[in-house]
Parts: structure tokens; sequence; C-alpha cells
């Protein structure tokens, strides 16, 4: 299928989608629709350096929260105008502040896809152990900073309002899940066009055996950084509506480790080898994880994702896909 | 004069307390056809490496084409004509044979200034290798379903698919048979007429004579022979270190 | 007076140090030695915490007599997961991805599980001579820094001992490095592998109780110390136990400092710095290899 015909498909599917939820819906199941759409982007986006590449990003929170936090930052900055700029600046700056969150997305994605190019040129040359912890170490890094950032809030955290109503959308919560369902187009066009140009075959060459990759021409630290700076800010953009999204942004909950797990999760119990994985594993643990933060306890359901990522890691490596595809290769033998 | 294509110049690499080279000198010129012996653990595979950047030397330069190699990545190296085999082989093992060809297509050939390879003469060209090692009808499957002996056939037509001018086969030619040793001579020679200088590292010692035009003997890290191979293998100590044995 | 607190906090850098070294000597045999990358480590240490916890608080008993009490139970634990670990990954060499992705399952559960079972309460444990200090010199030694120091010091002596003069240590030595000699004298390195990594875990349980000690828990607490953990590994050089020694101290220190002259909750950035500067500058480390 060529590119533009699947793009068509998912606009399709995602207008679909989004009239459904319209018509027969409530309120509810665009606040939940949003989740699992975020769970998609941040899937895909981690398993575009995890899967394609073999680099593990244990700080998706990290990039996350540099898209939540450049949104928060701006719209304090839109609140607290006359505060905190000088008078010259302030009527240029008013004319465009609040920026629309269209523009925010834009931004969380250059900011966290810089950060990404820092620590990527800083470890990526050292093996893919070392790039781990040190994601592992960004996140960390990144949210004392902002715990230590009064003016976004600090460990008190920040309220976000956003407008109650838009025009067209209705609601203010079915624009963020059109602006979502968009980000989740772009991923997963992205992922498939990837997977299969030439940096998909780059990319595979890196996870299968690094040498001979290089041997073979391939620039591998060129590479690796790529497909960081994509994962990156892919899970910068995600971040970015969440302010909106939730009205109040805290440090431990930006941060939270359950966006690392879940992006570790979703791919490699979808499967990893191709756009296809983190999707699936996306729609089944983000819908399971909405039931059940509803029926049962959230640390609970945490437990569960965690205990299926160690599950699948062991049993089922290649993930859905592979457990699929190894079901077909038997029917026709 | 003329440059040399490779000059390997005083060229030492340590491992913490071993050392693995001690000052190499070489100098290959266009169109050799070098042999490469010595003893286990004699830093054969130690000085590809070095050369072709995988390994970074500690001491002395290596220069190709005139140009320093130090400081260049190993793809770097491969992008400037510079391709070699491992000795395990090593292919990419979640693609297939003919895509593990096309890797360097993709990566070495294409990435170089001049005409690109279309998508239809990159199939051509996969299929035109495979079919150089008898892989040809193997070419969609997986490298873990092939035999040992076809994987080492893989690994030298890799090396091959980056077009270089200079090619280093590090033991290509384990376990083979009789004839297929011959058939992969058969092959280096004619990659030779072709213009390519060809660097073989080989314990075959068969393979190694009727192939080369200059013998050089590697032990303990030391270069202790570059010659005619006829008088190489009666010198005293490349017969007392490795020959003897 | 400045230089007062100055020497207060340097005290107390290096005594906290000590104990920063006793939680990552399990790491520096698992990934020092055995490239293996347990980044579930943390984990083991706080459930170690949250065991002493409950004895202490049901029995009375001394936290670290505790540790000690259960350190064979951590052993086979060890051994468990290492048996698990080997037979899914490390046997077919998949052991990057799939690895890393095990361990850190296994720190999320772990940490979901304590969360569900304790709650998000500060838990401490009592013992006689937490609260006090010594004063020496003028200089003041908390008791609930020192006496984990004092025995994180015996622990590293003991395993250091172990690892140079008995076999089985010399055999975990040279696992890494030559595991075909290994199996020259007749030694599954297998097997040698699984003691060494059921000694880091058992390492744990003791470095459970320090921490306990220094400091009230509460599950998440484990995530910080992984910063701490890698940070020293990377800056001390994977492998050396003295140079795992003197990275802790240095971080000790540092981490003090910053803390007393620019406040405690700048503090995890400090590890986590220090490592991403080691791992851009100088990846081997101190005494690396």
């Amino acid at each position: 299928m060529r590119t533009p015909v699947f793009i068509l498909l998912e606009i399709v599917i995602g207008a679909a989608l989004y009239l459904l939820f319209r018509r027969y819906g409530n309120d509810y199941l665009f606040f939940a629709g949003y989740t699992v759409l975020q769970f998609i982007v941040l899937a895909t986006a981690w398993n575009i350096l995890g899967g394609y590449c073999g680099y593990v990003n244990f700080g998706t929170a990290g990039f996350f929260a540099l898209g939540a936090y450049s949104s928060v930052f701006f719209y304090t900055l839109a609140q607290s105008l006359e505060d905190v700029v000088p008078e010259s600046l302030q009527a240029p700056l008013k004319a465009i502040l609040p920026l629309p969150v269209p523009v925010l997305i834009i931004i969380g994605g250059i900011v966290a896809g810089l950060i990404g190019l820092g620590t990527g040129y800083l470890t990526l040359r050292l093996r893919g152990v070392f790039f781990a912890i040190a994601t592992l170490a960004l996140a960390v890094v990144l949210q004392t900073i902002m715990v230590n950032w009064e003016f976004v809030g600090g460990s008190r955290g920040a309220y976000v309002i956003p407008p109650n109503a838009v025009p067209v959308f209705g609601p203010y919560i079915q624009y963020l899940f059109v602006l979502m369902s968009i980000l989740v187009i772009i991923a997963l066009t992205a992922a498939r066009l990837i997977e299969r140009s030439r940096l998909g075959y780059g990319f595979a060459t890196i996870r299968d055996d690094e040498l001979a990759a290089e041997a073979s021409g391939v620039p591998t630290l060129k590479l690796k950084l790529i497909a960081t700076v994509v994962s990156g800010a892919l899970m910068g953009m995600a971040g970015a509506p969440f302010p909106f999204y939730i009205g109040y942004v805290e440090p431990d909950s930006a941060f939270n480790l359950s966006y690392a797990v879940n992006a570790i999760a979703m791919p490699m119990i979808g499967g990893t080898t191709s756009w296809v994985g983190p999707l699936i594993g996306a729609i089944l643990l983000g819908t399971l994880q909405q039931i059940a933060t509803v029926t049962i306890s959230s640390a609970l359901n945490l437990l569960i994702v965690g205990l299926l990522l160690i599950g699948f890691v062991i049993v089922a490596p290649s993930g859905i896909i592979g457990l699929w595809q190894s079901w077909t290769r038997k029917k026709t033998s | 004069m003329i440059v040399p294509l490779l000059q390997v110049d005083q060229v030492g690499k340590r491992f913490g307390g071993f050392v693995a080279l001690d000052d190499i000198g070489l100098d290959i010129a266009e169109g050799e056809r070098v042999g490469l012996i010595g003893p286990n653990g004699s830093g054969k595979s130690t000085l590809v490496n070095c050369i072709c950047g995988t390994l970074r030397n500690d001491t002395g330069t290596v220069t190709f084409a005139g140009e320093t190699m130090d400081g260049l990545a190993a793809h770097a190296r491969t992008r400037r004509g510079l391709a070699r085999s491992f000795q395990l082989p090593r292919p990419f093992m979640s693609l297939s044979v003919a895509e593990n060809i096309r890797v360097p297509l993709l990566y070495t050939v294409n990435a170089r200034q001049g005409p690109h390879l279309s998508p239809r003469e990159l199939d051509d060209r996969c299929m035109e290798l495979l079919k150089l090692v008898a892989l040809d009808a193997k070419g969609g499957k997986n490298p873990r379903d092939l035999t040992q002996v076809e994987m080492r056939k893989l690994e030298l037509a890799r090396a091959m698919a980056a077009e270089p001018k200079l090619l280093i086969s590090d033991e290509a030619m384990a376990g083979l048979s009789h004839s297929e040793i011959e058939d992969i001579v058969a092959l280096l020679i004619r990659l030779n007429e072709r213009g390519i200088t060809i660097i073989m590292i080989e314990h075959i010692m068969r393979a190694v004579m009727s192939f080369s035009q200059r013998l050089v003997v590697l032990v303990s890290g030391k270069k202790i022979a570059d010659g005619k191979p006829d008088e190489v293998i009666k010198d005293q100590e490349v017969v007392g270190a490795y020959l003897g044995q | 007076m400045e230089f007062d607190l100055l020497i207060n906090a340097i005290i107390a850098g290096i005594l906290l140090g000590g104990f920063y070294a006793a939680v990552t000597a399990g790491i520096s045999i698992s990934f020092g030695m055995l490239d293996i990358v347990n980044i579930a480590h943390p984990a083991f240490i706080i459930l170690g915490s949250y065991i002493v916890y409950i004895v202490n608080i049901s029995f009375g008993l001394d936290p670290i007599i505790v540790s000690i009490l259960v350190l064979p139970a951590f052993y086979i634990l060890g051994a468990v997961v290492y048996q698990v670990y080997y037979l899914s990954f490390e046997k077919f060499g998949q052991e990057s991805l799939r690895g890393l992705a095990f361990f850190f399952g296994l720190l999320f559960v772990t940490e979901v599980c304590l969360l569900l079972v304790f709650g998000v309460d500060y838990r401490s444990v009592n013992a006689p001579y937490i609260g006090s200090s010594l004063t020496f010199g003028g200089i003041e030694f908390p008791y609930r820094l020192l006496v984990p120091f004092l025995v994180a010091l015996a622990m590293f002596v003991a395993l250091q001992i172990f690892l140079s003069h008995t076999f089985i240590g010399r055999a975990v030595m040279a696992v890494s490095q030559d595991p075909m000699a290994l199996r020259l004298m007749a030694v599954d390195p297998t097997r040698i592998k699984r003691i060494a990594f059921g000694i880091s875990i058992a390492t744990a349980s003791l470095a459970g109780a320090f921490l306990i000690i220094i400091q009230p828990v509460i599950p998440s607490v484990g995530r910080d110390y992984i910063g701490r953990i890698f940070a020293i590994c990377v800056l001390g050089g994977l492998g050396s136990l003295p140079g795992t020694i003197i990275a802790a101290l240095l971080l000790g220190v540092i981490e003090s400092i910053t803390s007393t002259f620019y406040g405690p909750s700048w503090a995890p950035a400090v590890s986590f710095g220090i490592l991403l500067l080691t791992l851009a500058v100088r990846p081997s480390g101190l005494l690396g290899r």
C-alpha cells in the first residue's frame, strides 16, 4: 500500500471513530480514548528506537514531560505576562500568546527532540546498556529541575485551565481527541515509512550487529541519533497537550513511571518488529488499563502491566505479532 | 613514485597489558594479491580491525589511497573502498540472505558520489552477487537456515557488495571442500583481475600459495616475513614459528 | 560558621558514601563482573528494607541482625532470578533488549507490590542507636550513618577476601574474562554466575537494612538509587571493588555538600549528572578495565 493511500485510510478510520464517539458516546469515551491514543503515540515512538534499533529508552516519561512542561511554560507566560516580561516585549508577546495547542505540540516536539539529540550525542557511542541507563538518568535530572523550577509550578504543580468549549468541536476534550488522533496518524505513518525505507534496513542492521553494520557502510551513530531524535520528538509532541487534558501538572504525575513501563510493555507485548505491534499493544493494554483503573485500583492495574511485560518477554519475545506469525505458519504447513 | 594503496605505518595495539600488534609496517600496492598468515592469536584479525576502523590503533597511522584513516569510523572507511569479511560470520539475522547483500549496496555503493543504483538495479546486483557465491537459490531464506559454509560465502558476498578497492578476506575458507576452495580462490583472482586489491588471511596453505603474489607472516604481533611466497615459506623463522607446527 | 557546616557535610558524605558503596557492591558484581544489567537491584534492596521493617516492628530485633538472618533467602532468590534470566535470554544471546526489559519489569512489579502491601506512608525502624550521635573532636558522627558505614566496610572486606582468596571467588572474577578457561578447569561457568548473582542479591539484604536505618522508606525510594548505583559503578570503573568504594565516597561527599548548601531537592540530580558526565568524558571510569 502506497503511503498516501495509507494516510487516507488512517484519516478515514480516525474520522469514523470520532463521529461514532460523538454520536453514541459521552465525554468519558473521549477522555478514555485520548489516553489510548496517547499510548499509541508513545509506544510507536519508543519502538522506533527500541524495537527497530535495539536501544532501550527508560526515560519516556522525561521526554513526555518535556512536552508537557513546555506547554505549561508558555501557558504560565501568557497568564503572568505583566509580571515577568519587560515592558518592551509585552506588546509583541501579547499578540502571539496564548499559543494554540498545535503550536505547543510543535514546540514540545522540538524541545524533546533537541534534548534527545544532546543525550544521544553523549551516550550513543557506548554500549546500548549505557544509553539505557543514561535515559533513566535524564528523566530524573529533568524531574529534579522541574521540581525546583517555581515558574512552572515546582513541586506544588501548576494549574492549567483550558477553555470550556471550542468552535466546530464543541467540548474541549473532543478538540484534544482530534489533535491526538492527528498525532497518531503522524506517528504511525512515520514508523511505517521508516520501516520500508533504507533507514529501516539501517536500523535493523544496528539492532542485529552494529559492528557488521559499520563494516557494510552503515553510519550507525548518525542513524541512532536520527532514531533518538524522532522518537524523543514524538514523545514530546504527545506530552504537549497533556496539561490541557489533565488540568493540573505536577512532577510526580508528569514523570510517572507508568509512562516508562507502558511505553516498553506495549511494543514488547504487541511485537517490536513492525509499526503494527505498538498499535496492537497500546490498544489492548490501554483499553485494559482504562477498564482496570475504574474497576480495580490503579496500582493493581500497573502490577498487571508489569507482570504481562515480564511474561511476554520470557515466553513470547516476538510479541503478539510473533505469536500470530507462528500460528499462521503452522496452519500452512 | 606511485603511492601504495594501503600504507600501514608503525601500527601498534594493546589490550591492557597484552601487546596484540607491535610496530607493524606494511605497504600494499594497487592490484596486489597478498596472503597474510600466522599462528592463531598472532594479531591478524586485530590488524584487519585496525585497518578497517573496527578498532582504533594506539600508535601509528593507516593511510588508504593517500588519505589518512585516523579518526574515521569504520563505515566511512568502507565507503572509501576498504571492505572486509569477518572471520566468524556476522550476518544480519532479521534480514533475508538477499537483504544482507542489499545493505552494503544501499549504504556504501549508493552513498558514494556518482550515479546511484535504482531499486531494479539493486535487485539485479543482489542476484549477481548471490550467483557469484552460489547462493542465488537461497536469497529469500534467513541466514539461520544456512550452513556454516554458506554463511561464510554470504560474508564474502557482503564484502564484495561494497564494491571495494581493497578487499580483506578473513579466513573465509575454513571448512570448505577442495573444490569449494578452488572456486573461491578463482573468484578472488577474477575480482583481482578486475582491479580489486586483495589481502587473504588464511590457514589453508594450498589456497594461500595458489592465490598470493606476496606473502606476509605475522607472529605474536610482529611482522617476521614479507616477500615472494616461495621464498617466505622456506624462511627458517617462518618455518619455526608457524609452518613447522 | 560555614566551615563547621562544611566539615559536618563532608563527614556525613563519607559515611553516606560507605553506605552507597554497600548498595553498589551487588551491582559491581552483577553488572561489573557478570555483565548482567540488573536494574532491579534497588527493588531487592527496598524489599530487604521492608522485611527488616516488619521483623523489627513485630519482634524488636536489630535491623542489621534481621538482614543477616534473611541473607540466605536473598541468596536463593538471586539464584532463582539468575536461572530464569539465563534460561530465557543469556542462553540465546539476546540479553540486551529482552534482559533489560525483564529486569525493568521486575523492578516495577516489586515496587508496585510493595506499594499495594505497605502503601505510601514512610516506614522506619527502631534501634537504640538511631537518633544519637558520636561526637569526636568537635565533629558529629550520627550513629544512624556510622553503624551502617562500619558494617558496610566489614561487608566489603569480606567480599574482597572472598573474591581474591577463595576458589569460587576467583572463579567469579575469571568468569567474565575467560569462560573457556573455566570450562577447561571443569568448572561450569553458569553455576559460577548463578552463585555470584546470588551473592549480589544477598548484599541487597544488608543494604536494605542500612537504607532503612539511614532514612525512612517508601517503595519508590528504590528508583532514586538507580542513578546513584550506576553513577558509582560507572565512575568507579566496572568490576573494580576498590573503584566502587572511591566513587561511592566521592558521590556521597558531593551529594552531601550540595544538599547542605543548595538544598536536598537537588540531590538526585547530582548522581545522575555525574553519571552523564562520566559517560561522556571517561566511560571506563576511574579504575575500570
